[in-house]
């Protein structure tokens, strides 16, 4: 009976080359397939230095006036701008950009988490309707908290400062960020559940560690 | 006296005055999410939105199919406005990979836009006239919107889920004389919409019904980073097809529609008066647009985004449609963040029912331009 079974199983381990049966590939065969073919792996459009346009110049360079070396300005492509900052400064920082700049509003608070450097990235998409020059603009205000390895959501070292007071427009945004990463806001009114089910007893279902079933 | 409880079960202390009413998520006037509406006599005293039904976690499972598998599913927050949802994911794709878009299919992409605002605003429309008791504009636009479906299912092959826009393009060229017909059924479609404002919006019913309710003012409609149509008609001239132009709109004659009053009547205005700018844009687009040539830049198998992170933007029915995405030199995205207007608007619930008539609910909750779908993504 098990000679049987043997024999069942045995021609999809000898097979080889992508062409036989529907297995799926495994990721050398793929890689194999593909050279053969001569289609290469390397990136598409590798990242290139851009030159800073004289607008965005004048941004960066009114934040890094003030900020010095505790903010980090990046220009990522046309009228995408980008802060980094410690998560100890980002309220000041806030401040600066709602008051100095003109930004009024937040577009989206979004979490991305990275777990080889144990840590979870927040962005923050700003944006303003009041100043007519800002419009195209899209400022992104970036920090960093850390990582647990084991997510106590609302108890763990994973919280930073709540950007509410500055932008009332985080409000759903945080909330939403709180429950898919885990990351708590701080002097936020109200960290409950928005999205996902009371009942939700898992870790936080955004995070690289949380595996969707069958995947 | 004390009952014993079940572990786990609490007694909420009830107030002689305020009574808890849950809107939802099974009632007609809400949709797939709930209001927890706290009512003094027939006034709202407080509302707080739970929303997460149709939670599908649609970003995290575009972490794990490649640029060209996510396309169908990223549609599916919103199908009645499946080419808006989709557009921004284009264009951030084609800036990631570096893709050029061929000038034709830039011309049929926003044609395939704007006829799917008409189909989602008539739909929404249809919508706001049944949660009014008035079934003569649910038959209309639910009508009307057959038209534009048939325009779309002629372009793409399917009514509503046809995941026509593509990185690189649109996934088919136009049927032949695609040009006469949308031309012949957007101009019968201008009369029909005349007619819905001598039934609908010239109605005394209606205005009694929603002018004055639920008021956002200019300022408050700053502050909370409302979006769309709730911003137009609070006074913020503000599109993003005017204000950063994508694909082909800055060649395009149109104007932005924008109301001062801020109340309800107000916001279901917008969005009908937008429906004319549309056919606008659409009888435009169909003059300018090149007569032949390439529609579509393929992509190579598999493609791979560099080391990088692009966040763009369009202005869809519901307002400002934005992608994140964030890429780490892999066929698939690392992160996907879909910033909705749905859920951007919102905020706006417990701020504008506070205060106001119980019966008043509905006119000012549909007039968000709220789809609880999308909110959810």
């Amino acid at each position: 009976m098990s000679s049987a079974n043997d024999k069942d199983g045995e021609p999809s381990e000898t097979s080889t080359g992508p062409s036989e049966g529907t297995r799926p590939l495994s990721k050398e065969e793929a890689r194999k397939f593909y050279e053969e073919k001569g289609i290469d792996f390397s990136p598409d459009a590798p990242v290139k230095p851009r030159p800073i346009p004289q607008f965005e110049k004048s941004i960066s360079d009114k934040i890094a006036s003030k900020f010095g070396s505790k903010v980090t300005v990046d220009y990522v492509r046309a009228n995408r701008m980008r802060i980094s900052t410690k998560k100890e400064d980002i309220l000041d920082v806030a401040h600066f950009i709602r008051d100095e700049l003109g930004y009024d509003h937040a577009e989206s608070v979004s979490g991305v988490d990275y777990p080889d450097s144990k840590e979870i990235e927040i962005v923050y998409h700003l944006g303003s309707y009041t100043d007519e020059k800002l419009a195209q603009q899209v400022l992104a205000l970036a920090t960093r908290v850390p990582r647990e390895e084991i997510p106590n959501p609302g108890k763990d070292r994973s919280r930073m400062t709540s950007l509410r007071e500055v932008f009332y427009s985080v409000e759903f945004h945080e909330r939403e960020c709180f429950e898919m990463f885990g990351v708590y806001f701080e002097g936020h009114p109200d960290n409950r559940r928005l999205l996902l089910p009371e009942d939700w007893a898992d870790i936080p279902p955004f995070r690289k560690d949380f595996k969707i079933k069958g995947r | 006296m004390t009952a014993q409880l079940p572990p786990g079960i609490q007694l909420e202390k009830v107030d002689d005055r305020i009574m808890t009413l849950n809107v939802g998520p099974q009632h007609p006037g809400s949709g797939h999410m709930r209001l927890i509406i706290k009512i003094d006599g027939d006034y709202i005293v407080s509302c707080d939105p739970d929303p997460g039904y149709v939670h599908r976690g649609e970003e995290k499972m575009a972490e794990y199919r490649n640029y060209i598998q996510n396309i169908p599913h990223l549609e599916r927050p919103v199908i009645h406005d499946s080419s808006n949802i989709l557009h921004p994911y284009c264009l951030a794709v084609e800036e990631l990979l570096g893709i050029e878009v061929p000038e034709r299919a830039k011309y049929i992409r926003v044609i395939a836009s704007e006829l799917n605002r008409c189909i989602y605003t008539l739909y929404w429309l249809a919508i706001y006239g049944i949660f009014l008791g008035h079934s003569t504009m649910f038959m209309w636009p639910a009508g009307d919107r057959e038209l534009f479906i048939d325009l779309l299912e002629a372009m793409s092959g399917a009514r509503v889920t046809h995941a026509y826009l593509v990185p690189g393009g649109v996934r088919n060229d136009l049927p032949a004389n695609f040009e006469e017909r949308c031309l012949r059924q957007v101009d019968y479609f201008e009369k029909r919409l005349k007619e819905y404002q001598a039934v609908f919006y010239k109605n005394p019913i209606l205005i009694s019904r929603t002018e004055g309710t639920g008021i956002l003012s200019r300022t408050d409609a700053i502050r909370l980073g409302t979006t769309g149509s709730v911003l137009r008609a609070s006074g913020v001239d503000f599109d993003i097809r005017k204000k950063e132009p994508y694909d082909v709109y800055e060649n395009l004659d149109f104007e932005t529609v924008v109301m001062k009053e801020g109340d309800s009547y107000a916001r279901s205005y917008v969005p009908y008066l937008e429906m004319f700018e549309s056919c606008r844009i659409i009888r435009d687009a169909i003059r300018k647009m090149p007569k032949s040539g390439s529609v579509r830049t393929k992509l190579k198998p598999n493609p791979k985004g560099g080391n990088e992170e692009v966040y763009k933007r369009v202005e869809s029915g519901r307002g400002a449609l934005g992608y994140y995405i964030v890429s780490n030199n892999r066929p698939e995205p690392y992160r996907v963040k879909i910033s909705v207007g749905s859920f951007r608007n919102l905020i706006c619930m417990p701020y504008l029912l506070k205060g106001e008539l119980l019966g008043n609910m509905p006119s000012v909750y549909w007039s968000l331009n709220y789809w609880p779908v999308e909110a959810d993504r």
